[in-house]
Protein backbone atom coordinates (compact mmCIF):
# COMPACT_ATOMS: atom_id res chain seq x y z
CA UNK A 1 0.00 0.00 0.00
CA UNK A 2 1.32 3.45 -0.91
CA UNK A 3 1.32 6.52 1.28
CA UNK A 4 -1.87 8.63 1.03
CA UNK A 5 0.10 11.87 1.14
CA UNK A 6 3.08 11.42 -1.17
CA UNK A 7 1.88 8.39 -3.06
CA UNK A 8 5.49 7.27 -3.47
CA UNK A 9 6.61 5.26 -0.48
CA UNK A 10 5.16 2.22 1.25
CA UNK A 11 2.71 3.21 3.98
CA UNK A 12 3.84 1.88 7.32
CA UNK A 13 1.85 4.11 9.69
CA UNK A 14 -1.88 3.37 9.70
CA UNK A 15 -4.32 5.66 11.42
CA UNK A 16 -8.03 5.29 12.00
CA UNK A 17 -10.11 8.36 12.72
CA UNK A 18 -13.71 8.36 13.86
CA UNK A 19 -15.52 11.62 13.15
CA UNK A 20 -19.34 11.80 13.34
CA UNK A 21 -19.54 8.02 13.38
CA UNK A 22 -17.63 7.89 10.10
CA UNK A 23 -14.49 5.83 10.08
CA UNK A 24 -11.72 7.28 7.96
CA UNK A 25 -8.41 5.59 7.51
CA UNK A 26 -5.14 7.26 6.69
CA UNK A 27 -2.06 5.37 5.53
CA UNK A 28 1.25 7.18 5.63
CA UNK A 29 4.88 6.42 4.99
CA UNK A 30 7.39 6.95 7.79
CA UNK A 31 8.63 10.18 6.25
CA UNK A 32 5.23 11.85 5.78
CA UNK A 33 4.10 10.73 9.21
CA UNK A 34 7.18 12.30 10.71
CA UNK A 35 6.75 15.49 8.68
CA UNK A 36 3.14 15.64 9.76
CA UNK A 37 4.05 15.22 13.38
CA UNK A 38 6.71 17.90 13.10
CA UNK A 39 4.10 20.35 11.89
CA UNK A 40 2.30 19.78 15.11
CA UNK A 41 5.32 19.77 17.38
CA UNK A 42 7.44 22.89 17.38
CA UNK A 43 10.34 21.54 19.39
CA UNK A 44 11.27 18.00 18.62
CA UNK A 45 13.32 16.01 21.03
CA UNK A 46 13.04 12.27 20.68
CA UNK A 47 10.13 12.14 23.10
CA UNK A 48 8.37 14.98 21.29
CA UNK A 49 8.79 13.36 17.94
CA UNK A 50 7.43 10.07 19.15
CA UNK A 51 4.68 11.65 21.18
CA UNK A 52 3.74 13.75 18.14
CA UNK A 53 3.41 10.59 16.12
CA UNK A 54 1.28 9.03 18.79
CA UNK A 55 -1.02 12.01 18.78
CA UNK A 56 -1.43 12.61 15.08
CA UNK A 57 -4.62 11.41 13.44
CA UNK A 58 -6.74 11.48 16.54
CA UNK A 59 -9.93 13.52 16.57
CA UNK A 60 -10.06 16.98 18.10
CA UNK A 61 -11.57 15.58 21.25
CA UNK A 62 -8.66 13.27 21.76
CA UNK A 63 -6.05 15.93 21.12
CA UNK A 64 -7.65 17.97 23.86
CA UNK A 65 -7.55 15.00 26.13
CA UNK A 66 -3.78 15.17 25.93
CA UNK A 67 -4.39 17.66 28.72
CA UNK A 68 -5.40 14.71 30.86
CA UNK A 69 -3.59 14.39 34.13
CA UNK A 70 -2.50 11.37 36.07
CA UNK A 71 -4.91 11.10 39.02
CA UNK A 72 -2.11 9.81 41.28
CA UNK A 73 0.79 12.23 40.75
CA UNK A 74 -0.81 15.05 38.74
CA UNK A 75 1.55 14.89 35.75
CA UNK A 76 -0.17 15.98 32.53
CA UNK A 77 0.51 14.35 29.19
CA UNK A 78 1.85 17.67 27.89
CA UNK A 79 4.37 17.80 30.73
CA UNK A 80 5.39 14.23 29.99
CA UNK A 81 6.08 15.20 26.39
CA UNK A 82 8.30 18.03 27.55
CA UNK A 83 10.42 16.08 30.04
CA UNK A 84 10.19 12.62 28.46
CA UNK A 85 9.68 10.96 31.84
CA UNK A 86 6.52 9.58 33.43
CA UNK A 87 5.61 10.72 36.94
CA UNK A 88 4.59 7.45 38.59
CA UNK A 89 3.37 3.94 37.79
CA UNK A 90 -0.22 5.19 37.49
CA UNK A 91 0.74 7.49 34.61
CA UNK A 92 0.98 4.40 32.43
CA UNK A 93 -2.73 3.86 32.99
CA UNK A 94 -3.73 7.48 32.63
CA UNK A 95 -1.89 7.90 29.30
CA UNK A 96 -2.49 4.34 28.17
CA UNK A 97 -3.72 4.98 24.65
CA UNK A 98 -0.88 7.38 23.84
CA UNK A 99 1.83 5.30 25.41
CA UNK A 100 0.81 2.17 23.58
CA UNK A 101 1.97 3.50 20.23
CA UNK A 102 4.88 5.41 21.74
CA UNK A 103 6.28 2.22 23.26
CA UNK A 104 5.88 0.50 19.94
CA UNK A 105 7.84 3.29 18.25
CA UNK A 106 10.65 3.05 20.79
CA UNK A 107 10.95 -0.70 21.16
CA UNK A 108 9.31 -2.06 18.00
CA UNK A 109 6.80 -3.79 20.25
CA UNK A 110 4.37 -2.92 23.00
CA UNK A 111 3.98 -6.35 24.49
CA UNK A 112 6.01 -7.47 27.48
CA UNK A 113 7.24 -11.03 27.13
CA UNK A 114 9.82 -11.02 29.91
CA UNK A 115 9.62 -12.04 33.53
CA UNK A 116 6.83 -11.29 35.99
CA UNK A 117 7.34 -10.39 39.64
CA UNK A 118 6.95 -13.60 41.62
CA UNK A 119 3.93 -12.31 43.50
CA UNK A 120 2.13 -11.43 40.28
CA UNK A 121 3.11 -14.65 38.50
CA UNK A 122 1.83 -16.88 41.29
CA UNK A 123 -1.44 -14.94 41.56
CA UNK A 124 -2.08 -15.11 37.85
CA UNK A 125 -3.80 -18.49 37.68
CA UNK A 126 -6.40 -17.42 40.19
CA UNK A 127 -7.04 -14.18 38.37
CA UNK A 128 -7.35 -15.55 34.88
CA UNK A 129 -11.11 -16.06 34.74
CA UNK A 130 -12.10 -12.67 36.24
CA UNK A 131 -9.61 -10.99 33.89
CA UNK A 132 -11.33 -12.59 30.92
CA UNK A 133 -14.70 -11.45 32.22
CA UNK A 134 -13.42 -7.93 32.65
CA UNK A 135 -12.02 -7.89 29.12
CA UNK A 136 -15.34 -9.01 27.68
CA UNK A 137 -17.10 -6.16 29.43
CA UNK A 138 -14.46 -3.74 28.21
CA UNK A 139 -14.99 -5.02 24.67
CA UNK A 140 -18.73 -4.46 24.95
CA UNK A 141 -18.20 -0.91 26.15
CA UNK A 142 -15.71 -0.16 23.41
CA UNK A 143 -18.15 -1.38 20.76
CA UNK A 144 -20.90 0.76 22.25
CA UNK A 145 -18.62 3.76 22.04
CA UNK A 146 -17.70 2.72 18.50
CA UNK A 147 -14.01 2.73 19.35
CA UNK A 148 -13.26 -0.04 16.94
CA UNK A 149 -9.51 0.18 17.02
CA UNK A 150 -9.57 -0.27 20.78
CA UNK A 151 -12.18 -3.02 20.44
CA UNK A 152 -10.03 -4.97 18.02
CA UNK A 153 -7.14 -4.85 20.48
CA UNK A 154 -9.30 -6.14 23.33
CA UNK A 155 -10.65 -8.89 21.08
CA UNK A 156 -7.10 -10.03 20.36
CA UNK A 157 -6.26 -10.01 24.06
CA UNK A 158 -9.31 -12.17 24.78
CA UNK A 159 -8.37 -14.64 22.05
CA UNK A 160 -4.85 -14.91 23.35
CA UNK A 161 -6.01 -15.45 26.89
CA UNK A 162 -8.53 -18.09 25.84
CA UNK A 163 -5.89 -19.89 23.83
CA UNK A 164 -3.58 -19.91 26.83
CA UNK A 165 -6.30 -21.21 29.13
CA UNK A 166 -7.28 -23.98 26.73
CA UNK A 167 -3.68 -25.02 26.50
CA UNK A 168 -3.33 -25.02 30.29
CA UNK A 169 -6.50 -27.05 30.74
CA UNK A 170 -5.73 -29.65 28.09
CA UNK A 171 -2.03 -29.82 28.85
CA UNK B 1 32.35 -2.91 56.09
CA UNK B 2 33.07 0.79 55.62
CA UNK B 3 33.36 2.76 52.42
CA UNK B 4 37.10 3.28 52.88
CA UNK B 5 37.67 -0.49 53.05
CA UNK B 6 37.01 -0.56 49.32
CA UNK B 7 40.21 1.39 48.74
CA UNK B 8 42.32 -1.58 49.81
CA UNK B 9 41.14 -3.93 47.12
CA UNK B 10 40.27 -3.72 43.46
CA UNK B 11 36.70 -4.09 42.32
CA UNK B 12 35.72 -7.65 41.46
CA UNK B 13 35.19 -6.74 37.82
CA UNK B 14 38.78 -5.53 37.48
CA UNK B 15 40.27 -8.93 38.25
CA UNK B 16 41.22 -9.22 34.59
CA UNK B 17 39.96 -12.79 34.41
CA UNK B 18 37.00 -14.47 32.77
CA UNK B 19 36.21 -15.36 29.17
CA UNK B 20 37.82 -13.14 26.50
CA UNK B 21 39.35 -10.94 29.18
CA UNK B 22 42.04 -9.82 26.73
CA UNK B 23 39.38 -7.76 24.94
CA UNK B 24 36.35 -7.69 27.22
CA UNK B 25 37.05 -5.83 30.46
CA UNK B 26 33.74 -6.39 32.19
CA UNK B 27 30.10 -7.34 31.76
CA UNK B 28 27.26 -5.62 33.53
CA UNK B 29 23.53 -6.20 33.77
CA UNK B 30 21.14 -3.74 35.36
CA UNK B 31 17.44 -3.84 36.14
CA UNK B 32 15.23 -0.80 36.66
CA UNK B 33 12.44 -1.24 39.19
CA UNK B 34 9.95 1.09 40.85
CA UNK B 35 7.57 0.90 43.75
CA UNK B 36 3.89 1.02 42.95
CA UNK B 37 2.09 4.37 43.15
CA UNK B 38 4.93 6.36 44.73
CA UNK B 39 6.02 9.11 42.31
CA UNK B 40 9.24 8.39 40.42
CA UNK B 41 12.37 10.07 41.87
CA UNK B 42 12.21 13.20 39.70
CA UNK B 43 8.66 13.91 40.95
CA UNK B 44 8.79 12.92 44.59
CA UNK B 45 8.91 15.05 47.72
CA UNK B 46 11.30 14.55 50.63
CA UNK B 47 8.88 12.45 52.60
CA UNK B 48 8.31 10.07 49.70
CA UNK B 49 12.04 9.84 49.02
CA UNK B 50 12.59 8.91 52.65
CA UNK B 51 9.81 6.34 52.45
CA UNK B 52 11.46 4.67 49.46
CA UNK B 53 14.87 4.63 51.13
CA UNK B 54 13.45 3.06 54.31
CA UNK B 55 11.29 0.54 52.46
CA UNK B 56 14.19 -0.61 50.29
CA UNK B 57 16.51 -0.78 53.29
CA UNK B 58 14.09 -3.06 55.14
CA UNK B 59 13.68 -5.31 52.11
CA UNK B 60 17.44 -5.52 51.56
CA UNK B 61 17.94 -6.67 55.16
CA UNK B 62 15.70 -9.65 54.46
CA UNK B 63 17.68 -10.83 51.44
CA UNK B 64 20.40 -13.37 52.15
CA UNK B 65 22.65 -12.28 49.28
CA UNK B 66 22.80 -8.77 50.64
CA UNK B 67 23.32 -9.64 54.30
CA UNK B 68 26.81 -8.16 54.42
CA UNK B 69 26.06 -5.20 52.27
CA UNK B 70 26.57 -1.56 53.06
CA UNK B 71 23.64 0.87 52.93
CA UNK B 72 24.91 4.36 52.16
CA UNK B 73 22.93 7.57 52.10
CA UNK B 74 24.50 9.78 49.48
CA UNK B 75 23.59 12.97 51.37
CA UNK B 76 25.95 11.94 54.13
CA UNK B 77 28.90 11.56 51.78
CA UNK B 78 31.19 14.37 50.69
CA UNK B 79 31.96 15.06 47.05
CA UNK B 80 35.20 13.12 47.18
CA UNK B 81 33.44 9.95 48.31
CA UNK B 82 30.82 10.38 45.61
CA UNK B 83 33.52 10.84 42.96
CA UNK B 84 35.23 7.74 44.38
CA UNK B 85 32.03 5.72 43.85
CA UNK B 86 31.68 7.04 40.29
CA UNK B 87 35.25 6.01 39.51
CA UNK B 88 34.42 2.49 40.72
CA UNK B 89 31.30 2.42 38.49
CA UNK B 90 29.08 2.00 41.54
CA UNK B 91 27.02 5.12 40.99
CA UNK B 92 26.23 7.34 38.00
CA UNK B 93 27.01 11.03 37.66
CA UNK B 94 23.31 11.70 38.05
CA UNK B 95 23.25 9.82 41.35
CA UNK B 96 25.98 12.08 42.75
CA UNK B 97 23.79 15.17 42.40
CA UNK B 98 22.73 16.64 45.75
CA UNK B 99 19.13 17.39 44.73
CA UNK B 100 17.46 14.40 46.32
CA UNK B 101 17.70 11.80 49.06
CA UNK B 102 19.53 8.99 47.35
CA UNK B 103 20.90 5.69 48.56
CA UNK B 104 23.34 2.99 47.57
CA UNK B 105 23.30 -0.66 48.56
CA UNK B 106 26.74 -2.13 48.13
CA UNK B 107 27.64 -5.79 48.45
CA UNK B 108 31.15 -6.30 49.80
CA UNK B 109 32.74 -7.65 46.62
CA UNK B 110 31.18 -4.83 44.61
CA UNK B 111 29.55 -7.41 42.36
CA UNK B 112 26.06 -6.32 43.37
CA UNK B 113 24.99 -2.74 43.91
CA UNK B 114 21.64 -0.97 43.98
CA UNK B 115 21.16 2.73 43.44
CA UNK B 116 18.07 3.93 45.28
CA UNK B 117 16.22 6.99 43.94
CA UNK B 118 18.31 7.49 40.84
CA UNK B 119 16.16 7.80 37.69
CA UNK B 120 14.07 4.92 39.04
CA UNK B 121 13.44 3.90 42.64
CA UNK B 122 15.80 0.97 42.23
CA UNK B 123 18.60 0.45 39.75
CA UNK B 124 20.22 -2.89 40.55
CA UNK B 125 23.45 -3.82 38.87
CA UNK B 126 25.68 -6.88 38.74
CA UNK B 127 29.23 -6.62 37.42
CA UNK B 128 31.42 -9.48 36.23
CA UNK B 129 35.00 -9.57 35.04
CA UNK B 130 35.45 -10.54 31.39
CA UNK B 131 32.72 -11.60 28.97
CA UNK B 132 30.13 -13.03 31.32
CA UNK B 133 26.71 -11.52 30.73
CA UNK B 134 24.87 -14.75 31.38
CA UNK B 135 26.29 -15.13 34.88
CA UNK B 136 25.49 -11.48 35.62
CA UNK B 137 21.91 -12.10 34.47
CA UNK B 138 21.60 -15.19 36.68
CA UNK B 139 22.75 -13.30 39.75
CA UNK B 140 20.58 -10.27 39.15
CA UNK B 141 17.52 -12.46 38.55
CA UNK B 142 17.96 -14.04 41.97
CA UNK B 143 18.28 -10.68 43.67
CA UNK B 144 15.29 -9.32 41.79
CA UNK B 145 13.21 -12.37 42.75
CA UNK B 146 14.18 -12.09 46.39
CA UNK B 147 13.49 -8.37 46.58
CA UNK B 148 10.19 -8.74 44.73
CA UNK B 149 8.87 -10.80 47.63
CA UNK B 150 9.32 -7.87 49.96
CA UNK B 151 8.68 -4.96 47.62
CA UNK B 152 5.62 -4.10 45.59
CA UNK B 153 7.13 -3.45 42.15
CA UNK B 154 5.23 -1.37 39.62
CA UNK B 155 4.28 -3.84 36.91
CA UNK B 156 1.69 -4.27 34.19
CA UNK B 157 1.09 -7.64 32.50
CA UNK B 158 1.01 -5.87 29.11
CA UNK B 159 3.98 -3.58 29.48
CA UNK B 160 6.08 -5.24 32.13
CA UNK B 161 8.04 -3.25 34.68
CA UNK B 162 7.01 0.40 34.64
CA UNK B 163 9.91 2.81 34.59
CA UNK B 164 10.38 6.55 34.77
CA UNK B 165 11.56 6.75 31.16
CA UNK B 166 9.60 4.77 28.54
CA UNK B 167 12.89 3.70 26.96
CA UNK B 168 13.37 1.27 29.88
CA UNK B 169 9.82 -0.06 30.14
CA UNK B 170 9.29 -3.80 29.90
CA UNK B 171 12.15 -5.85 31.24
CA UNK B 172 13.90 -2.75 32.62
CA UNK B 173 17.03 -4.58 31.59
CA UNK B 174 20.22 -3.17 30.18
CA UNK B 175 23.21 -5.37 29.51
CA UNK B 176 26.52 -3.61 28.87
CA UNK B 177 29.93 -4.85 27.99
CA UNK B 178 33.12 -2.82 28.37
CA UNK B 179 35.43 -3.48 25.43
CA UNK B 180 39.06 -2.61 24.84
CA UNK B 181 39.47 -2.12 21.09
CA UNK B 182 42.90 -0.58 20.44
CA UNK B 183 43.56 -2.40 17.16
CA UNK B 184 40.26 -1.31 15.61
CA UNK B 185 41.00 2.27 16.68
CA UNK B 186 44.59 2.18 15.40
CA UNK B 187 43.53 0.89 11.99
CA UNK B 188 40.67 3.44 11.83
CA UNK B 189 38.04 0.75 11.49
CA UNK B 190 36.30 1.65 14.71
CA UNK B 191 33.75 4.04 13.18
CA UNK B 192 32.59 1.37 10.79
CA UNK B 193 32.12 -1.02 13.70
CA UNK B 194 30.36 1.56 15.87
CA UNK B 195 27.92 2.54 13.13
CA UNK B 196 27.11 -1.12 12.50
CA UNK B 197 26.38 -1.48 16.22
CA UNK B 198 24.07 1.55 16.11
CA UNK B 199 22.18 0.18 13.10
CA UNK B 200 21.36 -2.95 15.08
CA UNK B 201 19.81 -0.74 17.79
CA UNK B 202 22.57 -1.14 20.30
CA UNK B 203 24.38 1.86 21.76
CA UNK B 204 27.99 2.70 22.44
CA UNK B 205 29.11 4.88 25.32
CA UNK B 206 32.32 5.89 27.01
CA UNK B 207 33.94 4.59 30.18
CA UNK B 208 31.48 6.10 32.64
CA UNK B 209 28.20 5.44 30.88
CA UNK B 210 25.60 7.78 29.52
CA UNK B 211 26.89 11.04 28.07
CA UNK B 212 30.58 10.24 28.44
CA UNK B 213 33.10 10.06 25.63
CA UNK B 214 35.07 7.01 24.73
CA UNK B 215 38.67 7.36 25.80
CA UNK B 216 41.77 5.19 25.71
CA UNK B 217 40.15 2.77 23.28
CA UNK B 218 37.46 1.73 25.76
CA UNK B 219 33.87 1.35 24.61
CA UNK B 220 30.74 0.32 26.43
CA UNK B 221 28.16 -1.44 24.27
CA UNK B 222 24.60 -2.02 25.48
CA UNK B 223 21.12 -2.96 24.28
CA UNK B 224 18.57 -0.23 23.68
CA UNK B 225 15.35 -2.20 23.40
CA UNK B 226 13.82 -3.47 26.64
CA UNK B 227 10.29 -4.43 25.56
CA UNK B 228 9.08 -7.21 23.26
CA UNK B 229 11.97 -9.55 24.00
CA UNK B 230 12.52 -11.50 27.17
CA UNK B 231 15.61 -11.13 29.33
CA UNK B 232 17.41 -14.15 27.85
CA UNK B 233 16.82 -12.98 24.29
CA UNK B 234 18.12 -9.50 25.02
CA UNK B 235 21.26 -10.90 26.58
CA UNK B 236 21.85 -13.51 23.90
CA UNK B 237 21.43 -10.89 21.14
CA UNK B 238 23.96 -8.69 22.87
CA UNK B 239 26.22 -11.71 23.35
CA UNK B 240 26.13 -12.51 19.64
CA UNK B 241 26.94 -8.93 18.72
CA UNK B 242 29.82 -8.68 21.18
CA UNK B 243 31.29 -11.95 19.90
CA UNK B 244 31.51 -10.45 16.43
CA UNK B 245 33.14 -7.28 17.65
CA UNK B 246 35.62 -9.31 19.69
CA UNK B 247 36.42 -11.40 16.63
CA UNK B 248 37.06 -8.28 14.54
CA UNK B 249 39.38 -6.87 17.18
CA UNK B 250 41.19 -10.20 17.43
CA UNK B 251 41.69 -10.45 13.66
CA UNK B 252 42.90 -6.88 13.47
CA UNK B 253 45.39 -7.50 16.29
CA UNK B 254 46.70 -10.53 14.39
CA UNK B 255 46.91 -8.48 11.21
CA UNK B 256 48.95 -5.81 12.98
CA UNK B 257 51.25 -8.47 14.47
CA UNK B 258 51.95 -9.96 11.08
CA UNK B 259 52.11 -6.89 8.89
CA UNK B 260 53.05 -3.99 11.15
CA UNK B 261 54.85 -5.61 14.03
CA UNK B 262 57.60 -3.02 14.32
CA UNK B 263 55.18 -0.10 14.42
CA UNK B 264 53.08 -1.95 16.99
CA UNK B 265 55.99 -2.90 19.25
CA UNK B 266 57.34 0.63 19.02
CA UNK B 267 54.04 2.09 20.21
CA UNK B 268 53.76 -0.40 23.06
CA UNK B 269 57.34 -0.13 24.32
CA UNK B 270 57.30 3.68 24.11
CA UNK B 271 54.12 3.73 26.20
CA UNK B 272 55.68 1.37 28.73
CA UNK B 273 58.77 3.57 28.77
CA UNK B 274 56.85 6.76 29.53
CA UNK B 275 54.79 5.08 32.24
CA UNK B 276 57.98 3.78 33.90
CA UNK B 277 59.85 7.07 33.78
CA UNK B 278 57.39 9.98 33.87
CA UNK B 279 57.34 12.36 36.84
CA UNK B 280 54.20 14.23 35.80
CA UNK B 281 51.28 12.58 34.01
CA UNK B 282 47.62 13.54 33.41
CA UNK B 283 44.79 11.07 33.81
CA UNK B 284 43.97 11.22 30.10
CA UNK B 285 47.56 10.36 29.12
CA UNK B 286 47.56 7.60 31.73
CA UNK B 287 44.48 5.96 30.24
CA UNK B 288 45.96 6.12 26.74
CA UNK B 289 49.34 4.70 27.76
CA UNK B 290 47.89 2.01 30.02
CA UNK B 291 45.68 1.00 27.11
CA UNK B 292 48.83 0.38 25.02
CA UNK B 293 50.54 -1.43 27.90
CA UNK B 294 47.52 -3.67 28.24
CA UNK B 295 47.62 -4.45 24.54
CA UNK B 296 51.32 -5.33 24.90
CA UNK B 297 50.50 -7.74 27.72
CA UNK B 298 47.53 -9.24 25.85
CA UNK B 299 49.76 -9.89 22.81
CA UNK B 300 52.57 -11.22 25.03
CA UNK B 301 54.92 -8.56 23.71
CA UNK B 302 55.42 -7.45 27.31
CA UNK B 303 55.84 -10.22 29.82
CA UNK B 304 55.90 -10.12 33.58
CA UNK B 305 53.11 -7.61 34.05
CA UNK B 306 49.82 -9.05 35.19
CA UNK B 307 46.58 -7.76 33.72
CA UNK B 308 45.17 -7.22 37.21
CA UNK B 309 48.10 -4.87 37.98
CA UNK B 310 47.22 -2.72 34.97
CA UNK B 311 43.55 -2.78 35.91
CA UNK B 312 44.37 -1.66 39.43
CA UNK B 313 46.47 1.20 38.01
CA UNK B 314 43.51 2.29 35.89
CA UNK B 315 41.45 2.41 39.06
CA UNK B 316 43.75 4.04 41.59
CA UNK B 317 45.19 6.72 39.30
CA UNK B 318 41.81 8.40 39.04
CA UNK B 319 41.48 11.73 40.91
CA UNK B 320 39.29 10.67 43.85
CA UNK B 321 41.24 7.43 44.36
CA UNK B 322 44.55 9.30 44.47
CA UNK B 323 43.20 11.69 47.08
CA UNK B 324 41.71 8.91 49.20
CA UNK B 325 45.03 7.05 49.07
CA UNK B 326 46.91 10.16 50.15
CA UNK B 327 44.19 10.98 52.62
CA UNK B 328 44.19 14.65 51.64
CA UNK B 329 43.00 17.06 48.98
CA UNK B 330 45.38 17.36 46.04
CA UNK B 331 45.43 20.04 43.39
CA UNK B 332 45.42 18.97 39.79
CA UNK B 333 49.22 19.43 39.53
CA UNK B 334 49.82 17.53 42.76
CA UNK B 335 47.69 14.70 41.44
CA UNK B 336 49.66 14.51 38.20
CA UNK B 337 52.87 14.14 40.20
CA UNK B 338 51.40 11.63 42.64
CA UNK B 339 49.93 9.63 39.78
CA UNK B 340 53.27 9.37 38.00
CA UNK B 341 54.92 8.29 41.25
CA UNK B 342 52.44 5.47 41.90
CA UNK B 343 52.75 4.20 38.33
CA UNK B 344 56.57 4.31 38.44
CA UNK B 345 56.71 2.43 41.72
CA UNK B 346 54.22 -0.19 40.57
CA UNK B 347 56.03 -0.87 37.30
CA UNK B 348 59.59 -0.59 38.70
CA UNK B 349 59.76 -4.20 39.73
CA UNK B 350 58.64 -5.58 36.37
CA UNK B 351 59.82 -5.59 32.74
Amino acid sequence: MLCDLCGKNQATVHLTEIIDNQITELHLCEECARAKSMEMEQQFGLADLLAGLAEFGKGVEEVESSKIKCPNCGLSYDEFKKIGKLGCSQCYNAFRRYLSSLLKKIHGSNKHVGKFPMKVASGLDKEKKPLLEELRQKLQRAIEREEFEEAAKIRDQIRELEKKQNKDETG
Amino acid sequence: MKLDDLLQHSSEWLKGTGPYSDIVISSRVRLARNLNNIPFPHRMNKKQAREVLDTVRLAVEKVDFLKNSLFLELQQLDNLDKQFLIERHLISYEHARPDNQRGLVLEENEVISIMVNEEDHLRMQVMQSGFNLQEALNIINQIDDSLSQHLDFAFSPDWGYLTSCPTNTGTGLRGSVMLHLPALVMTRQINRVLSAIAKLSFTTRGLYGEGTEASGNFFQVSNQVSLGHNEEEIISNLNALIKQVVEQEEQTRQHLLTHQRVMLEDKIWRSFGILKSAFVISSQETIELLSMLRLGVDLKIIKGVDRSVINRLFLITQPAHLQKLENKRLSSQERDTKRAEIIRKTLESVG
